[in-house]
């Protein structure tokens, strides 16, 4: 059987805070995790929370205190595990006095490709990402969104069968977004592992086939966006406009009022009767909608538990 | 040894041309020019002696102020600016980044070398003195300044493994000067007769790397020439030291965590 895609046991990270350096703080509690091939995998939670943490260990950046991960069956300690992902960075810097195409084309070179494949597969790269009209542009030129889509370029520029993800719609624009889960559906179709931390929910939503969310370097849930909120219809949402009238005085008071329309919310069972009362007051009724909870409103409830339990933002661990 | 280091080498190098580090060949080619002018009307007789000493004087003090201030940066920018993190996502490990940078700072200084060296024989040769056999002196002179530069850069990126360019930069000149002055320390430890500064002279005389073997500018200004042991002992204690340098560097720079 092949093994999973990632598998991470009892991760934790400590760091070490204060002047000499000896109270230990907990960024991340024995995180066990495992995804599976070809999942498009969302890691949700608050800033702070050990997200970007996990991908660093993950890459072997920094070391973990306690617990291990494979990836595709191996260490992330083997070096040779690297020529199986591809890691985009939160925030992504790269050397600005090199060009859109030398970048790729340097990194690449690490993957052994020889000059003929480089240039095919840089020049595919920047078509994929927008920015063949900026290839010879020097970095240091590159907007944010720029720098983000030359990032995503170098995640997958050896074909990666795991690609980690850092915060990939950060700082984008909403077309940038769009291109960027165009990218990972298109990862998705070719059979690829992605494995993303966001804190734009909806994208979590939209793309992932599970997600799990973290708070503060703890566990809180995994499973599919579906599984872990519920989606049974909790009220109905009612958009009208109306004149004036003194009829409707008690669902106007409910109601909230955005330019000349009101937005009222009404238990299921009440949906009839208040479409009733609008019209007898002849108001015009734009939609009606029914209510269900988001991935956000779940992760709010976990972040606000988690924040009424504890009040410290962070838990210290131990002392040396 | 696979490609790795030398792909990182390469980028190192083209880091320091477009970071316009080159442009001190400006200031070295007006120096030249300058004093080949200058000095072919004050002196006669001494031009050459002049012209050398102020040549290979310029080209090792370029040279160190490069190799600090440049050593000093290689991990600890790389750190700062994140560029790092992409880059060690790659199959590459960190001995072979660490080495790879260390390559392409001295290709750059090699080349800054080469270049003002070019310059140096320009001068001499406009002061209208011929080339003899004896010049040979200054071009190992100029090597032993490579070999030095070999050094101190070593020292530069060992430290910057682990601090700020700013103590990194204090760690490699102090040892630099200590370690231009290494004989001096150990006759002065031998001079007082008092055991126990004898044994911490000697101690720092063994230690640090020995500078002092490195300066032949008298000789090269002279004409005189240099003992062949010399060279071979120069480069074998540079190949040596600075190995066990990157060694050291390579090992602090495996174990930290790039927060």
């Amino acid at each position: 059987m092949a093994p999973p895609a990632i598998e991470i046991d009892g991760l934790t990270k400590d760091y070490p805070v204060g002047f000499w350096r000896k109270r230990m703080r907990r960024s991340l509690d024995h995180l066990s995790l495992r995804v599976e091939e070809g999942e498009v995998f969302g890691f949700l939670g608050p800033n702070g929370a050990g997200k970007t943490t996990t991908l660093k260990l993950l890459m072997n950046l920094i070391f973990p205190t306690e617990g291990t991960a494979r990836i595709r069956g191996k260490s992330i300690e083997d070096v040779q595990m690297h020529r199986e992902i591809g890691y985009l960075p939160e925030q992504p810097y790269f050397y600005d006095y090199l060009t859109g195409r030398e970048l790729l084309d340097y990194y690449a070179q690490f993957f052994g490709y020889d000059r003929a494949d480089r240039r095919n597969r840089v020049a595919k790269l920047l078509e994929l990402v927008g920015l063949t009209g900026a290839a010879n542009v020097q970095l240091r030129k590159y907007s944010k969104g720029m720098l983000q889509r030359v990032g995503i370029a170098q995640a997958i520029l050896n074909d990666p069968n795991v690609v980690f993800l850092d915060e990939p719609m950060s700082g984008l624009d909403p077309v940038g977004r769009r291109e960027v889960r165009d990218v990972i559906l298109d990862l998705k179709q070719r059979g690829c592992t992605v494995f993303f931390s966001t804190h734009i929910l909806s994208d979590a939503e939209m793309l992932c086939d599970r997600v799990a969310v973290l708070v503060e370097g703890k566990l809180q849930g995994v499973g599919a966006p579906k599984e872990i909120v519920s989606f049974e219809v909790q009220g109905m949402e009612i958009m009208f406009e109306v004149d004036g009238t003194p009829v409707l005085a008690g669902l106007i008071d409910r109601s909230r009022k955005t330019g000349s329309r009101y937005q009222l919310e009404v238990p299921e069972a009440e949906l009839f009767h208040a479409l009733d009362q609008l019209r007898d007051a002849n108001a015009r009724v734009f939609s009606v909608m029914p209510i269900r909870p988001t991935l956000e409103d779940y992760f709010m409830r976990l972040v606000q538990r988690k924040k009424d339990k504890a009040p410290p933002p962070a838990v210290e661990v131990a002392t040396r | 040894m696979s490609a790795m280091p030398g792909i990182v080498a390469i980028n190192t190098f083209r880091e320091a041309v477009r970071d316009r580090v080159l442009y001190n060949l400006i200031f070295f080619a007006l120096l030249m020019i300058g004093a080949a002018v200058f000095v072919g009307q004050i002196s006669i007789g001494i031009e050459r002696l002049v012209i050398v000493n102020l040549g290979v004087s310029a080209i090792s003090l370029i040279g160190l102020v490069m190799a600090i201030f440049i050593g000093v940066g290689l991990v600890y920018k790389e750190i700062e600016k994140r560029t790092l993190y992409s880059l060690l996502a790659k199959p590459i490990r960190r001995w072979q980044f660490l080495v790879g940078k260390y390559a392409g700072l001295l290709l750059t200084l090699l080349v800054n070398t080469a270049l003002m060296t070019v310059g140096l024989a320009g001068a001499l040769y406009y002061v209208g003195r011929p080339f003899v056999r004896a010049d040979v002196s200054i071009l190992i002179a100029i090597y032993f300044i490579l070999l030095e530069l070999a050094l101190v850069t070593a020292l530069a990126l060992f430290f910057s493994c682990f601090s700020s360019p700013m103590l990194s930069t204090l760690f490699t000149l102090g040892i630099y000067i200590t370690g231009t002055f290494a004989n001096d320390i150990r006759s002065f430890g031998d001079f007082t007769k008092n055991r126990a500064i004898q044994a911490m002279t000697r101690v720092i005389y063994y230690m640090l790397p020995n500078f002092h073997n490195f300066n032949a500018i008298a000789m090269a200004g002279h004409g005189e020439a240099v003992p062949f042991a010399l060279v071979l002992q120069n480069t074998l204690y540079t190949g040596l030291y600075a190995a066990l340098l990157l060694v050291a560097a390579s090992a602090i720079f495996s174990h930290r965590n790039l927060k």
